[in-house]
Order: C-alpha cells, then structure tokens, then sequence
C-alpha cells in the first residue's frame, strides 16, 4: 500500500503552486505554473503535475488544504486557508522560533508575526497600492526595457545607489523616465527599484528579532536577500524553496486536519 | 433556524421600513402643507429645530443609503468635477455629485423623488470639518440661511469651559432660529423634545448593550440599519416608541437564546465607520466565519444620556460635545478599551476610511497601544464610507479570514 501524502495549492495572484508531502513531512512532489484564468483548471493541473513522482498518484493523497487568493476556487480541495496562515505554518516549519515573516508576492506584500510556539500573532497587508510587490516589478522591467527574469542580474551589475522616491507604481514609471533622461544607468536604477520594494515592506511594520524572507518575488529576486541583510544589519533567514511555502504550510494543515471530515 | 452564513432577519425591519417611509414622505410633503425644513448633521442641534416646528432632514443618512445602494462611484466624479476633492468626505462628495445630477436614493428606498428643499441648515462641527463645507455648499444653492456650532475640538476630559461655550454658541443658535421664524422658543416644548431624545437615546444605548450578552442577539450591521430613527427621528415619540419594540425583541431573542450569528466562536468590535456599499457581504463573511461583530463606536455614537429635560440647553451642549469622534486620542483609547472588555471581544477591526480621518482612529498608534495595554488584537482594513474604488474587496476578505484564523490559534 502506498504511503499516505498530502497537498497544499497556493493560488497566488502571479503563480499557482502545489507541494505534496509525505506523513514524514517530506516532499514528494512539488510543481509551479502561471496563474491563468481557469483557476480551477489550473490548481488541477499543478496537482497533476506535482503528483508525477509520487507512488499511487492522486489516490495516495489523503487531504488537500487550499491557500492563496484563488483558495475558494479549487472545489477538490477539503478545506481552505488563508496565505497568512499558511506561510506562518509553512516558515515555523524551516525556523522554529519567532520569526517575523516577509512575505513578497505578486500581487501584496504582507508581514507576518508567527510566535515561538508556531502561533499566529499577527499580521499586516500591504494596502490596495501594488508598489513593492512583484507586479511593481513587472510593470517597472517593461520601463526599464529588460524581462523580469532579467532585472535580478541587471541590478547586481550596479556600480551606484540611486533613490527612487515614489510610492505609487505609475509615479515611479514616471520617475524612472525622468532619470533615464538625466543619464542614470539601467543597472542602477534597477538597483534602486529593488530597493524601493524593501523601503516599502520596511515601512509596513518594525522587522525585530528573526526575520524571514519569503515569497515567489524573493525566490526569482535574490537581491531582495542582501538587501534586506544590508539594512537590517543582520542576515535574513530564506526557506528552501520560498516561492512554495504557502503551498508547503497549506500541505502541514493538510497533514494536520487529517482524519477530520471533508469540507464541501 | 438559519443556515450558516445567513442574516437572522429582525421582525421590528418591518415596522422600522413603514416609519422611514413616513418619516421622508414628511418631509417630501412639508412645503406643500405649509412647513418648513431644516436641515441638520446628525449629531447637530436637532432638538432645537424640532422645537421650532421644523421638519427635519439629515444629508448624512441621505449619504449613507447613497452608499448602500453603491452609487458612490457615479456621483463621487461629479462633485470632484465642479472643485471638491476625491480626498474630502465622501458622504459629500456622493451627496453633492448626486443632487447636481438630479439623482436621490430616496426614490429607490421610500418612492420619494427628491430631497426636500432646506428653509435653513444646521451644523455642528463637532464631527468634522466637512459637515460644515457640506453645508455650507447648500446655503449658498439654495440661497438659505447657515446657523451652527463650532465645537471645540480633540477634547480630553469635558470641562466647564467647554460645555459653556458650546452652551453659549447653542443660545447664540436659538436667537437667530428666533430670527428667521420670527417667533419665540417655546421652552416647554425645547424640554419635551430634550426629553423625548433622552428616552430614545436610553433605549437605544440597552439595545446596543444586549449585544453584550453572549451569544449576542444583536451584531454591529443590524445597528448600522435599525440606528436610523435615533438619526432622523431624535426628540419625536415615534423614535421611542420603535425602540421599545425593538429592544423587547432582543430581550426575547437573548431569553429564548437565540444568536445573532449561529454558532458564535468569536466576538469582534467593529471601531470607524461603516463600508456602506459592502454590510451585507460583510455580515455575511462574518456569519460564515461563526463570528459576532457585537460593538461598535459607530453605533454607540448616538447614545446622548447626558441630556436632560431640567437643563435642556446645558446638557445639550455636554451631550453633543462629549461624542467620541470630538475628544482625544487618550479619551477614545480608554472608551474603546472599557467596551472591548465589557462586551467581551476577542479582537478589534479598524476601519481607516480613506475619506473620513476624523473618524478613523488607526492613524495615531492606537491599535498598537491598546494591544499592549490590553492585550486585545487588531486588524486594520483600509477602505472607505462611500468611495467603493477605494476598497479591495479579496484583500479585506483575506484580512478578515485570516485575523479569525489568528484566533483560532490563540
């Protein structure tokens, strides 16, 4: 008989990710795929696709827990939590102590207050405004004429800091046409677009203690890493693979609930 | 039995929807029957109006069913249009953009075409700036005369030297009401309204305070719907007697035990204004989550029982000056604080209304402080009383999950 597993999907706002993991809480599979418009369509298919190496397939697992702003949109899902909850219970899991998660995604950014007995203790989202969050990053790469994947190493090649004052992602385009105007280098002005993303999740609440870095922006993004190191003065903690510890953290509720009744 | 996620229906709504219909049908009728109209804000000198004979009208509760039927993002842009910014209230912004469009939703609530047209306006700043620009707008439209009040403001403890001016400034009100009727205060009849208010206001204040019964009878947005007669009917019997029949049916839901919310797990204290456009998918994202919004310093801010029928004037003016949106941040802190504790809640919802910053306490560290003076949790939502563009709906719904997951864990 195949061993019993259990899944997370995260429906997040840019991508759509499922972790399987075994009673041991190790992963058994994992996949990542764009968020498209079927979001159900797609939570399946990352479920598929995650379930590749996994011995018995879909059969073998025993409970699927929902996350992300999609959450409500995978009917074969048992149950739902929030990504708050989830990325908590996914980084506690890799940091088990209090921690003080930063969480970059696509669309927000939130910073999350998860206690030394793993405890939610609070949290705080970023506001409507997208600046700071990876669809900032997308919308400032076509300024900047380079892909996203791109911007990371772009960035690393700076030379300079330059300050990029704005608040508001349109204003910041703004400025960033103004000062390819006075000459800035492309490198440095990317530089200056990552920083600008770790001012605006600075300013959201006081990062004491240990603070963990986490979310798709940060694992396609590195540079957030250093950055966050440089001005906190100390190193930040990274999961192993941050663009999946929502899905990891919903696939630990999973294994958690187990046995309890299927929520329709 | 309801099921889960559903809003128990309250059987006084019936009752409530008959005495607005008539309470605007009044008003729409005033001039023809040969009476006059005032306006007034709604925490104003409406007593004082009423004793002089006048219909009274409130632009804010007109305001607020703009909100709730969500026409706010229609006529918000037309009073942006003519000079009034998208960053001032948006009650006055939707109230204004809607009457230069011809636009009421009176009409759609209670058959009533229109707004009835002001003889004079009435104002007590004692909420905010805004109210008296709002006002101020009509006078100079309809060519009638502006009286108000000019409280003082971000008050501490309420001291005489406040109550006597705001005393004054209510005497200075009364002479030029004199004026403009040309007729004398009846003072008996100042008394009586002062009392009706008083006994209306104290019926209200035990109903808001069944909802301290666990589980509550009663949540924060049936408040938002059934405080409407302690708005616009303030000083008539009609008001008292509503809330008579209203309080007798929570006191029945709380003896035959019966919940506002099934299945109550948590208790919350809803702190700003409301979200007009979105009570009910709120009401409903809380009834799913098991959880009771059970108070609120919205609905509790039209409890005035210092007023006093010996003392009319006076205590007029310490009731409307002692109102939560005019003290201090250390006033507020210990008011939200002391119902927190006495209603038994589990957490607070700020609501930091972008177009409203009197009455959004969040700004000021407040959550931050009453959680570590108090060890009650906060959540902070980011919208709006009117302006619905300035609301994301997944965002708040997230927001709300979550912080009730936060709970769980507690």
């Amino acid at each position: 008989m195949a061993p019993k597993m259990f899944a997370g999907i995260d429906v997040g706002a840019s991508a759509t990710k499922c972790m399987i993991i075994s009673e041991e809480k190790e992963e058994a599979g994992s996949a990542v795929a764009k968020t498209g418009i079927d979001l159900a369509g797609g939570a399946r298919k990352v479920f598929e696709d995650a379930l590749s190496g996994v011995d018995g397939g879909g059969a073998a697992v025993a409970r699927i827990v929902s996350t992300g702003f999609g959450r409500k949109n995978v009917p074969f899902a048992d149950a739902s939590k929030t990504e708050i909850s989830c990325q908590s219970m996914g980084c506690y899991f890799h940091f088990p102590r209090a921690i003080v998660i930063v969480d970059i995604g696509g669309q927000d950014t939130k910073v999350i207050r998860t206690d030394a007995d793993g405890k939610l203790r609070g949290f705080k989202m970023n506001r409507k405004c997208a600046a700071g969050t990876g669809t900032f990053l997308e919308e400032i790469s076509h300024r900047l004429d380079v892909s996203l994947e791109e911007m990371n190493a772009l960035a690393m090649r700076s030379k300079k800091d330059v300050e990029i004052g704005a608040f508001c992602t349109v204003f910041t385009g703004t400025e960033i046409l103004a000062r390819i105007r006075e000459g800035v280098s492309r490198e440095d002005l990317a530089k200056g677009v990552y920083k600008s993303v770790v001012k605006r999740a600075m300013e959201m609440d006081t990062l004491v203690g240990d603070v963990v870095l986490t979310g798709g922006v940060v694992a396609h993004n590195r540079i957030l890493c250093d950055m966050f190191s440089e001005i906190l003065g100390r190193e930040v903690l990274i999961p192993p693979e941050p663009q999946l510890s929502g899905a990891f953290g919903a696939a630990l509720y999973a294994l958690q609930e187990a046995g309890q009744s299927r929520l329709e | 039995m309801t099921e889960i996620g559903q809003r128990k229906e309250i059987h006084a709504a019936a009752e409530l929807k008959q005495l607005l219909t008539e309470y605007y049908h009044e008003l729409g009728s005033a001039h023809a029957e040969g009476q006059k109209v005032a306006w007034c804000t709604s925490v104003g000198p409406a007593e004082v109006l009423r004793s002089f004979g006048f219909k009274v009208y409130f632009p804010e509760n007109h305001a607020a069913m703009i909100g709730v039927q969500r026409a706010g993002e229609k006529y918000i842009p037309v009073a942006n249009a003519v000079g009034y910014s998208p960053e001032i209230c948006s009650y006055l912004t939707s109230d204004i953009g809607a009457y230069i469009q011809h636009w009421t939703p009176l009409d759609k609530a209670y058959g009533v075409k229109s707004i009835p047209k002001p003889d004079v306006l009435a104002y007590n700043t004692n909420q905010c700036r805004d109210v008296k620009e709002w006002f101020s707008y009509y006078s100079r439209e309809f060519k009638v005369p502006l009286v108000g009040i000019d409280s003082p403001k971000y008050i501490g403890e309420v001291e005489d030297m406040h109550v006597d001016d705001v005393t004054a400034q209510l005497e200075r009100l009364i002479r030029q009401l004199e004026g403009i009727t040309n007729r004398k205060l009846d003072e008996d009849q100042l008394k009586g309204t002062v009392g009706l208010s008083l006994e209306a206001t104290n019926l209200w204040k035990e109903i808001l305070e069944t909802a301290a019964h666990v589980p509550s009878p009663f949540t924060f947005f049936d408040g938002t719907i059934h405080m409407a007669p302690i708005v616009v009917l303030r000083g008539d019997r009609r008001a008292v007697d509503y809330y008579q029949v209203l309080l007798r049916e929570m006191k029945a839901r709380i003896a035959a035990g019966v919940a506002a919310v099934d299945g109550e797990r948590y208790r919350i204290y809803w702190e700003g204004m409301p979200i007009w456009g979105k009570l009910r998918a709120l009401s409903e994202q809380f009834a799913e989550l098991r959880t009771c919004v059970v108070a609120s310093t919205y609905c509790n801010s039209w409890i005035f029982d210092d007023m006093r029928e010996s003392d009319p004037v006076r205590s007029m003016a310490l009731a409307y000056t002692k109102l939560f949106i005019n003290r201090a941040e250390s006033a507020k802190e210990q008011y939200i604080a002391e119902i927190a504790k006495r209603f038994k809640v589990d957490g607070i919802i700020f609501h930091d209304s972008k177009t409203c910053p009197h009455n959004s306490n969040a700004r000021y560290g407040m959550p931050s402080r009453i959680r570590e003076r108090y060890g009650i949790p906060s959540l902070i939502i980011n919208a709006d009383l009117n302006d619905l563009r300035l609301y994301s709906e997944e965002q708040t719904k997230t927001n709300i999950e979550a912080f009730v997951e936060q709970m769980e864990v507690a």
